[in-house]
């Protein structure tokens, strides 16, 4: 369903991203793991367009652009069919958790406020948030933000959801709820790309592990594969030294 | 002690300078500053959004403005400009004048303010699909608005006493009524404390408004917590 291949990035002299290719199929959820620097964010960020790539292609629900050149009306398409969650969740401040989850489907969709409100307050409840639909952010904890959040990327039933660290900025006892919800998601077989630290959550939900350093794919594999036996020396010393430190 | 001539001077004159301030001090005031908001937001927005040509419009104008006293900006339109065939009334004057010199400061404000707005804020917008409008609209602007609300607040305060300089080129405004009553009755001293006291009802009544107006957009929940 989503097939890219060959992306670079560099910030000035820095090469963040140095060809990386990567494919996910439907239903697939993808853990990309690595070091802090590794250019796992970026590259997730560059799927978005958040980041324009330097160079590269993607294949995505049938169709193929160069990233390097894609225009904004592509991009905005791309957009619509895919869904991004953050690692300190951007929920716009100055709109409740249901009007958060409304937002994109009134103003980007055109959907009647009606149906919005009926579908955003399906997909709080979802999360576990139907007594907070009028909450604004600031009143809400780190993990119910991010239940909100994911709840935004939901609610438009993207092909294909991406979630840059999602529970990086949480407390500790937060993050379990977060995960909770993430694993509901993969047994329903939404689509997810993942960029983690949680090692448990890429061993026990997702279906693939990439893992990444110095701005390429070091190995990817099935998440047995890559936890119990991994080909290359620096992901076996990657993952048990996480493992051990968690 | 006030003597009774000097106390009925005072109970006359304190009508005598009011009409005038709600007649003329606060509708030049209402009217400037809206004018200067929908500048300042507009000379904002360009800089924020990086307009090409009319970013270096928009500095050279704020530079403009901030670099030259407003006595002399009122001097330059009343007096100045009929040299070239451009002859405005005192109230109309006053009002561009006032307008210009604030929307420089007040865009200066919103610029800041846009600023503050966190980075993430548009990308989740993006991302959600909405187009840069959309989210300068409905989630960037709002909330810029809110951190800049006490700031423009003091702006319109400060506004509010600036406006007696307009006497300077024949706005029947309440300073230049209070400067005719001194000049029938040689009282400087009671009358321009008298016509203080005005100006600081004004204000005290607009630093009210203000706080509730901070209260009403404390929507977010920032101080709720």
């Amino acid at each position: 369903m989503l097939e890219i291949r060959d992306v670079r990035k560099r910030f000035g002299s820095l090469e963040v991203l140095k060809g990386v290719d990567l494919h996910v199929d439907k239903g697939d959820v993808v853990a990309i793991l690595g070091p802090s620097g590794s250019g796992k964010t970026t590259f997730l960020r560059c799927i978005n367009f958040l980041e324009i790539p330097d160079q590269g292609t993607m294949e995505f629900d049938g169709e193929t652009w160069d990233m390097s050149r894609i225009s904004k009306k592509e991009i905005a398409g791309i957009r619509r069919k895919t869904a991004f969650v953050f690692q300190n969740f951007n929920l716009f401040l100055n709109k409740t958790a249901l009007e958060n989850v409304t937002e994109g489907l009134i103003v980007a969709r055109r959907m009647p406020r009606a149906q919005a409100e009926e579908t955003g307050k399906r997909a709080l409840d979802k999360v576990g948030l139907s007594d907070r639909y009028d909450y604004y952010p600031h009143q809400l904890s780190g993990g119910q933000q991010q239940r909100v959040a994911i709840a935004r990327a939901v609610a438009p039933e993207p092909e294909i959801i991406l979630f840059d660290e999602p529970t990086s900025a949480l407390d500790p006892e937060l993050i379990g709820e977060v995960l909770e919800v993430m694993r509901e998601l993969a047994r329903e077989g939404m689509t997810m790309l993942v960029v983690t630290h949680e090692m448990n959550f890429a061993r026990n939900v997702s279906t693939r592990v990439v893992f990444m350093e110095h701005g390429k794919v070091v190995e990817q594999g099935t998440a047995r594969e890559m936890f119990e036996n991994p080909r290359m020396e620096r992901t076996q010393e990657f993952l048990s030294g996480t493992a051990n430190r968690g | 002690m006030i003597s009774e001539r000097l106390y009925s001077i005072l109970v006359d004159s304190f009508w005598k300078i009011l009409l005038p301030g709600l007649k003329v001090t606060i509708p030049l005031t209402v009217i400037a500053f809206s004018l200067a908001m929908v500048i300042a937001v507009i000379m904002a927005l360009i800089q924020f959004a990086n307009v090409k040509v009319l970013k270096h419009v928009a500095r050279f104008y704020i530079w403009v403005v901030r670099g030259t006293p407003l006595l002399v900006q009122l001097y330059v339109v009343f007096f100045g400009l009929p040299k070239v065939g451009i002859v405005l009334d005192p109230f109309p004057s006053a009002v561009i004048v006032f307008a210009l010199n604030e929307g420089a400061y007040g865009s200066e404000i919103i610029r800041a303010a846009l600023e503050s707005v966190p980075r993430g804020q548009m990308e989740a917008g993006y991302c959600a699909g909405m187009s840069y409008l959309q989210i300068m609209r409905r989630i960037v602007l709002p909330q810029a608005l809110r951190t800049a609300f006490p700031s423009l607040s003091n702006s319109l305060i400060a506004m509010v006493k600036d406006t007696s300089l307009a006497a300077n080129i024949t706005v029947a405004e309440m300073f230049m009524a209070t400067q005719r009553i001194v000049a029938r009755t040689y009282e400087p001293l009671a009358l321009y404390c008298e016509v203080g006291f005005i100006y600081l009802m004004f204000s005290t009544v607009l630093t009210r408004l203000q706080r509730m107006g901070e209260k009403r957009l404390d929507f977010y929940g920032y101080h709720g917590r």
